[in-house]
């Protein structure tokens, strides 16, 4: 129920998340997902990658500071208050999310969030106990 | 020798030199003349006071060979120094010059613990600059086998380094730094590299950037020092216990003096290094202020030498930036972030003056992949540095982290300061 997830240290300077990305697009790895959270310096770049391992390699050749973690995905409906009961069970469960970005799915009516939390087994376990959908390395990286 | 022994000669030689610039050169001529000194007028070693300084500036008025002591004829070596404001510095070789420089070399050499069996790659700029020619012919004299490389590119040097079993390693200690990073990354195990020696000089060097580019090198390394004006490298070198750099003092007199009155400070006491050159032929300097801070320690030495240990410079005294007035060296800087886990090696320094305030920032580079998890832990190594800078400083400095390798590399003498001051933004 892990996915690898890429974080990347992004300077603040214009183009650089163009050229960053260019570097994986043009090798064939396709992006699933990505999120950008940055001071006035510098960014930390997130993404979720059909091939992490390669993209890694890639960006690590290019010169760039690149380090790769377990994130979890949940599916929910996309339907008001959803996401909200997705929460409260990582809350009961005493589970604290570091941080956590959503897309929404080409299949109508869901959405995804991942999540990065610091007990990822005790998260995976907590959210299947309460029937809360989990996806799966496989079907992120095949969407 | 013993030190009364070492400063009878040292007095004998200095009175020479005086009466030898005095009858040779007339710029000398003239400064003496004025001051009412000559070599009979120095009775003892603390009568150099007397003598009037030489600046960069004298030098520079007297460019290209108004400070010769000889007659062209006898001149068979020019080197200089490159000017980073206006006109080079020339330095003036008799045969006699290039014979005794060989041999203050040898012995800072011979010092690092270098012999005959070693293979010294050079990868200093050959060329006008006195480095690469000067250890060229020291490491010859003990015998050592030297390979010219001069700098750049890297790629050869690795390939060198492994293909002719090279032993050690003469750079500044940048580009050394960046050999280490290459070889890391070279792909080739350890044992593909037999470096075991590094004479690192022309640029300063803190003991945490000593430590890393041992560590990735695996060398030891000594420091050496000198400069153009002095005939080059070879004054002074350290010992295989690096607690200071051995002067050699029978041919080059050291005093330290207070940079702003010109007066002779206490023995171990803190200053600027000024020279006397004892022996030169071509081109002869008297009481050569260096800019350079340092001490001179006079105790006697483990490895049993009695020539008096200098300190590694902890400045320029030209060097020095002050911001918000407040005199900021960049070695000071350097100790800080070398000491720092997650962050490289390499820095720029940026001074900008907005609304007349004066502000200094000072980039980095993140290497550790550690850290991006969490912001918070960025923001603490910053704040860390941030206030590791202001408790050695005492000033406020803006940290930025920049990507691996986007600062600049230097091959030759780093430029890590940029003021950008009196510029328009
Ligand atoms: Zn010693």
């Amino acid at each position: 129920m892990q996915i690898q997830q890429l974080s990347v240290f992004v300077e603040n300077k214009s183009g650089r998340l163009a050229e960053i990305t260019e570097i994986i697009g043009k090798a064939g790895v396709d992006i699933r997902a990505i999120s950008v959270a940055d001071t006035s310096d510098f960014g930390i770049l997130r993404l979720i990658v059909d091939k992490p391992k390669e993209a890694v390699e890639l960006l690590r050749a290019a010169g760039l500071t690149v380090s790769l973690t377990s994130v979890i995905a949940i599916g929910i409906d996309d339907k008001p208050g959803e996401f909200a009961k997705a929460m409260r069970v990582l809350a009961d469960g005493n589970i604290g999310v570091e941080y956590m970005y959503a897309f929404i799915s080409c299949d109508k009516g869901k959405a995804y969030v991942l999540l990065r939390v610091l007990e990822t087994d005790k998260a995976v376990e907590c959210l299947k106990q309460n029937g809360v959908t989990l996806l799966s390395a496989e079907e992120i990286y095949g969407m | 020798m013993s030190r009364p022994e070492l400063e009878a000669l040292q007095l004998e030689r200095l009175k020479r030199m005086v009466n030898y610039c005095y009858e040779n050169v007339p710029f000398y001529h003239e400064r003496l003349e004025k001051a009412g000194v000559t070599g009979d007028k120095i009775k003892t070693l603390s009568d150099i006071q007397y003598i009037p300084f030489t600046t960069k500036d004298d030098i520079r008025d007297n460019y290209p060979f108004h400070m010769l002591a000889t007659p062209m004829k006898k001149i068979v070596r020019i080197h200089a120094s490159s000017g980073t404001t206006g006109k080079p510095t020339v330095g003036a070789y008799t045969r006699r010059d290039l014979d005794l420089w060989s041999d203050h070399v040898a012995r800072v050499a011979a010092a690092s613990g270098a012999c005959e069996e070693d293979i010294f790659q050079i990868s200093f700029g050959y060329g006008l600059f006195t480095g690469a020619l000067g250890l060229h012919y020291g490491l010859e004299k003990i015998g050592a086998t030297v390979i010219p490389a001069s700098s750049g590119n890297t790629a050869k040097q690795l390939m060198m380094f492994r293909d002719f079993g090279v032993t050690g390693l003469v750079a500044t200690p940048s580009y050394a730094l960046y050999l280490g990073e290459m070889v890391k990354e070279s792909g080739y195990p350890r044992d593909a590299y037999k470096l075991r020696l590094g004479l690192l000089g022309s640029e300063g060097c803190t003991e945490e950037m000593r430590e890393q580019i041992e560590k990735n090198l695996g060398i030891f390394v000594t420091d050496n020092y000198g400069m153009t004006e002095l005939g080059g490298p070879g004054v002074s070198g350290e010992c295989e216990y690096r607690c200071g750099l051995h002067f050699a003092e029978d041919a080059f007199l050291p005093e330290i003096i207070d940079t702003e009155t010109g007066m002779q400070k206490a023995p171990g006491e803190s200053g600027e290094l000024v020279v006397t050159t004892l022996l030169r032929e071509g081109m002869p300097v008297l009481r050569y202020r260096t800019k350079d801070i340092t001490r001179l320690n006079y105790e006697p030495c483990r490895c049993g030498r009695t020539h008096v240990r200098m300190d590694k410079v902890t400045g320029r005294t030209d060097d020095m930036m002050i911001i918000k007035g407040v005199n900021v060296f960049p070695s000071q800087i350097e100790s800080v972030l070398v000491g720092t886990k997650g962050i490289g090696p390499h820095y720029q320094l940026v001074v900008r003056r907005r609304n007349f305030m004066d502000n200094l920032e000072v980039k980095v580079e993140l290497v550790s992949a550690d850290l991006l998890e969490s912001y918070g832990e960025l923001e603490a190594l910053q704040r860390g540095l941030h206030d590791r800078l202001k408790s050695v400083l005492g000033l406020e400095t803006k940290v930025t982290l920049v990507e691996p390798k986007s600062l600049e590399r230097f091959q030759g003498k780093a430029k890590r300061i940029l003021d950008l001051r009196n510029e328009k933004e």
